[in-house]
């Protein structure tokens, strides 16, 4: 159902799984901060800093930008925006392994 | 449906969208690959860097930061809310929502303003060092974008919430795509606080 269509009961049980997320997303920033203070190996702190921003990122993404129930116009762009930025992420091991000392 | 620009208050037939909704993903989209880039510079900045701090932490004020992060998801969801409350048809509450999302950017820019004067007064400037150059450009750039966000909320809450007693779909629309943007600016934080200041 498109958001236009929702009647007020629906827009309810939305509005408690916003508060819910907003929980989920101030435990997940704890968890963030929390990390920074294991001083973990460089490498297994930055994926598993960027695994908890994912889980923020994609609770953000899923219900405050209601992509959870999007049309698929707007999938089809995200997904041709991810290659795109996956892409833009892999130039640094392109480079990585030539100019730099 | 507007004689002027079609598909502003009901769905396209073909796409299933507003075509200010399908506009607003493109924008986000674009705004994706900036600072995507932006991200990519830095992994290869600090990949090649011989003078990087060991921890963010070690130069930046992690609690303040931490502050920010609560201001912005907190405003995420007080913006969400006042696109609840005018599908609700309730406009004060909607008023009410509005406001707490621009007060907490508010004290976002405050708290900001706080760490770049700390910066300052300690002689630390974006021609430092590489590391205070990406951290000024990453962050001055985002504050740019919870500026931008904080100029079209206040005007949606402001002059611009007449258009709700003549077009309540297209004014409900337009708060629907300003919260997009606003979740937009908050993703961008949850990626670059771990980035800049935790690791």
């Amino acid at each position: 159902m498109s958001h236009g269509e929702m009647t007020v009961e629906e827009v309810k049980k939305h509005v408690k799984k916003y508060y819910i997320v907003f929980g989920a997303l101030l435990c997940l920033t704890i968890v963030t901060v929390g990390i920074s203070y294991l001083h973990l190996p460089s490498l297994h702190a930055i994926i598993l800093a960027m695994i908890v921003a994912s889980m923020k990122g994609g609770l953000v993404a899923a219900y405050f930008m209601h992509l959870i129930d999007e049309k698929k116009i707007i999938y089809s762009m995200l997904w041709l925006t991810l290659v795109l930025f996956g892409f833009c992420m892999l130039i640094p091991l392109f480079t990585l392994h030539g100019s730099f000392n | 449906m507007s004689a002027l620009i079609p598909y502003i208050d009901e769905p396209h037939p073909v796409t299933g969208v507003t075509n200010a909704k399908l506009g607003i993903w493109l924008f986000l989209a674009s705004e994706v690959m900036l600072f995507g880039a932006l991200f990519s510079t830095l992994i290869i900045m600090r990949s090649s860097a011989t003078d990087w701090p060991a921890h963010g932490s070690d130069v930046l004020n992690v609690p303040l930061a931490t502050l920010n992060t609560v201001f912005l998801i907190a405003s995420s969801v007080t913006i969400v809310l006042s696109w609840a409350a005018l599908k609700m048809k309730d406009l004060k509450k909607f008023k009410l929502n509005m406001g707490i999302t621009i007060l907490l950017s508010f004290g976002f820019l405050v708290i900001k303003y706080i760490e770049y004067s700390s910066k300052f007064h300690h002689e630390h400037f974006p021609s430092t060092s590489t590391f205070y150059a990406v951290y000024f450009t990453l962050t001055g750039l985002h504050g740019l974008h919870v500026i931008g966000g904080i100029i079209a909320n206040s005007y949606l809450l402001g002059p611009g919430s007449k258009m709700w007693l003549t077009e309540p779909e297209r004014f409900t629309g337009r708060i629907e795509c300003a919260g997009l943007y606003w979740h937009f600016v908050d993703l961008v934080w949850i990626f670059l606080f771990p980035a800049l200041y935790l690791l």
